[in-house]
């Protein structure tokens, strides 16, 4: 097996290739939110184009820059040029960028964004002078966007794997933990729980089989983070979660993703057969006496299945219903053997702590909240994409200036957080800065990052109905308050919605919150009151208007929606069977 | 249409032999064959409480929890419209109003000729492109289909959708 400084060498030696050969380098965004602008026959515009005129190019398909509202996004990179962004690509508008560009030199300033890199381009803007890019900080998302998430040798080329190896040779695994410690790396997938001290939790259990479980379940909606990682840049997860391994003693990696995301899916299962490929995976690690194996673990639909210890019970391939605590993960885990779960983005962070040492991390956000929050940003805003930055900056920031306010000079109502179990934060509290402390305080939580915007023309009690109808509807059922409360709770919003509520409706929405909270085994009960009471706090007027108005001031909720109904198939055996009486 | 019922069982052996998952479960058996056949038959409950020395009812009780399995072939072609807060936002509600109405059906479901099924999905993780749907496992965005918005875009996919129902497609 090659040492580190041989694959490092032959990774630079490809990649320069790239970088600075004498072909261009064309990299096309294909993670989901480039397909779903049509990235893909874009992709095909590009190689039928370049066959047609016999013009030499490499062609990458790479993940998501985070400028998601300019997908299609192609970048083409030309020798002794800058690398510069397309916007809004269609398949017909490929030939002619061929023709001025590749065939010619005029690098169409109409047709782009930015540019990046050595020289000037007249007439397009630096990539880093653009508001959506000019805040951000990018630590987890450092390759995103860059690198072909396929390509191993990409990576290892931009720095990859040099944190293992510098953990393997010159560290100690209680070393590796306590430099996460000193980060102040908290959990980015909603609880924000240090993460070294949960990994001091688990290197305390015995082994030998000791697990790191990796969370992309990732249901919330509006969030699409974890998935943008590991459809851009896989290894940067591999990576983290063999150090979260080594740090911890433990043996087994899983990577639990939602059957059905083929992008994230592939990309995750293809980076780790290459890690086992180099020796970075399995037996003896780079010639080290640390193994550790990995694999990609897929569940159903469902919602809770990413609550930990109902991912537990969906990766030993059950029903995703939680457990009871205690015993915790730590001490009982998948498969009864000790288990730390974290979020995706957390443990994409650790190659970087690693490599720059946990005061370089702790350097970066706020004084509680350490390092880069990653957002996603949709709804009715002007740029919606994904975004890191440093924790603590100003939430009016990112919203007003990164991504534009809402679009066709409308104003903002109000901004959904943390997912549907999170809060509605009202327009008029945009001054506060972004961490787990403000946003908390707030009446709303940062969650794993997703942030829907809504303008003037939302109805907050709509809002708050839907938000409960994915509630209800993802409850798994395990324990009655969750089960029932959901129900009820939606009930009295569809009555609310349909201008039909009854006296007493508002104390009843209130019981059963505070029962919910004091009676379910995991948060989805627990915090089911959340997004009701959040939208109560800021909307009280709207919702006095559905109640006693019988109107809806926005005029929204003048029908029935459409939401899926929980329905349960009745078993069919496949021949009668005969009973013996 | 499977006919053979002999090929079916064959079919639900081969997936679950050849299954992606390193570690085999019940859950990663009921997937691989959702992933073969598009829907889990009654032969696969059987088949798969065999493989994974499970019981019936334990199969059955994993099925039935987990709402992306389906117990009769889908349709042909098969349509999720994404429900969630953010395409909500931005015209979900209206655009899955039209699809239904292009489909004849009043929920989810699948068509009396069996050409589409119509699915409500929670997130299609495509947010920042809403609204989306999405067409046989593509995701589709207004950008994909011509930069639109409003009423043209609602026209647009309603039409991509009448187009698999009569066929034309």
């Amino acid at each position: 097996m090659a040492t580190f400084e041989e694959l490092l060498q032959e990774a630079q030696r490809r990649h320069h290739e790239l970088e600075s050969g004498e072909r261009p380098w064309i990299r096309v965004g294909t993670a989901v939110c480039g397909e779903a602008a049509g990235a893909l026959p874009v992709v095909e515009a590009f190689r039928a184009e370049l066959e047609r005129r016999g013009i030499a190019a490499n062609v990458s398909a790479v993940g998501c820059l985070g400028l998601c509202y300019a997908e299609p996004l192609v970048d083409i990179l030309k020798p002794g040029r800058p690398r510069i962004f397309y916007k809004s690509l269609t398949p017909e508008q490929v030939p002619g960028l061929v023709e001025s560009y590749l065939a010619g030199d005029n690098p169409r300033p109409d047709l782009a964004l930015a540019y990046t890199g050595d020289g000037h381009v007249e007439g397009i803007p630096r990539l880093e002078e653009l508001p959506m890019w000019s805040r951000q900080v990018r630590i987890a998302l450092r390759n995103c966007g860059h690198i072909d998430p396929l390509d191993i040798h990409q990576y290892i080329a931009r720095g990859g794997y040099a944190a293992l190896c510098k953990a393997l040779s010159v560290m100690k695994p209680e070393d590796v933990q306590k430099e996460v410690q000193t980060s102040g790396l908290r959990g980015r997938g909603g609880a924000a729980f240090p993460t070294g001290t949960k990994w001091s939790f688990l290197s305390r259990s015995p082994g030998p089989v000791k697990y790191i479980l990796a969370n992309c379940e990732e249901g919330d909606p509006g969030a699409y983070n974890d998935k943008g990682i590991l459809e851009s840049d896989p290894h940067t997860l591999v990576e983290g979660v063999i150090l979260a391994g080594y740090a911890t003693g433990a043996s087994n990696g899983v990577v639990f993703i939602r059957h059905g995301h083929e992008g994230p899916i592939h990309r995750t299962e293809q980076a780790i057969q290459q890690a086992y490929g180099l020796g970075l995976l399995g037996e003896n690690i780079l010639g080290s006496s640390f193994s550790f194996h990995m694999e990609v673990s897929l569940t159903g639909e469902s919602y809770v299945a990413g609550e930990e210890t109902a991912l537990m019970e969906s990766i030993e391939g059950k029903r995703a219903m939680p457990r009871y605590r205690p015993p915790f993960p730590a001490a009982v885990g998948v498969w009864g053997h000790p288990s730390n779960i974290n979020n995706v983005k957390t443990l994409s962070y650790v190659p970087e702590i690693i490599s720059r040492g946990g005061e370089w991390f702790a350097g970066i956000g706020s004084e509680s909240s350490k390092g880069t929050a990653i957002l996603c940003l949709s709804g009715n805003i002007s740029r919606p994409g994904m975004v890191e930055v440093p924790m603590g900056t100003s939430l009016r920031e990112i919203i007003y200036e990164a991504a534009g306010g809402a679009p066709g000079g409308r104003s903002l109502k109000f901004l959904q957080t943390g997912g549907p179990l999170g809060g509605l934060l009202h327009a008029d509290q945009v001054d506060i800065a972004l961490d787990f402390e403000s946003m908390a305080r707030a009446g709303a939580i940062l969650g794993s990052g997703g942030i829907i915007a809504a303008d003037e023309d939302a109805c907050a009690v709509d809002m708050t109905r839907l938000l409960v109808a994915f509630c209800q509807y993802e409850s798994c059922g395990k324990c009655f308050p969750c089960r029932l409360g959901m129900t009820h709770l939606l009930e009295v919003l569809e009555r609310m919605c349909r201008f039909e509520s009854r006296p007493g409706d508002m104390e009843v929405m209130r019981h059963i919150g505070q029962d919910m909270a004091a009676g379910s085994l995991c948060g989805h009960g627990q915090l089911g009151w959340n997004p009701v009471q959040s939208a109560l706090r800021q909307f009280s007027q709207e919702f006095a208007a559905h109640m006693e108005e019988k109107r809806c001031p926005t005029g929204r909720c003048l029908g029935p929606i459409f939401t899926p109904q929980r329905t349960r198939a009745r078993w069919v055996s496949a021949q009668p069977v005969e009973m013996k009486v | 249409m499977i006919s053979n019922h002999g090929d079916l069982r064959e079919r639900i052996r081969g997936a679950l032999a050849n299954q992606r998952a390193r570690t085999v479960t019940l859950l990663s058996s009921l997937l691989a064959i959702e992933d073969e056949l598009g829907y889990i038959p009654p032969q696969a409950i059987e088949e798969v409480a065999r493989f994974t020395h499970s019981t019936i009812n334990d199969v059955w009780g994993v099925a039935s929890f987990y709402p992306n399995f389906r117990f009769t072939p889908p349709g042909e072609h098969v349509v999720e419209v994404c429900w969630g807060p953010t395409c909500h936002l931005l015209g979900a509600q209206r655009l899955l109003h039209a699809v239904l109405g292009a489909l004849a059906l009043s929920g989810e479901g699948d068509t009396p000729d069996g050409r589409v099924s119509l699915k409500y999905n929670t997130c299609l993780g495509a947010c920042s492109q809403g609204p989306v749907v999405s067409i046989d496992h593509q995701v589709l965005g207004p950008q994909a289909v011509g930069a639109l918005s409003g009423e043209a875009l609602v026209e647009r996919i309603t039409e991509m959708v009448a187009e698999l129902e009569d066929g034309s497609v």
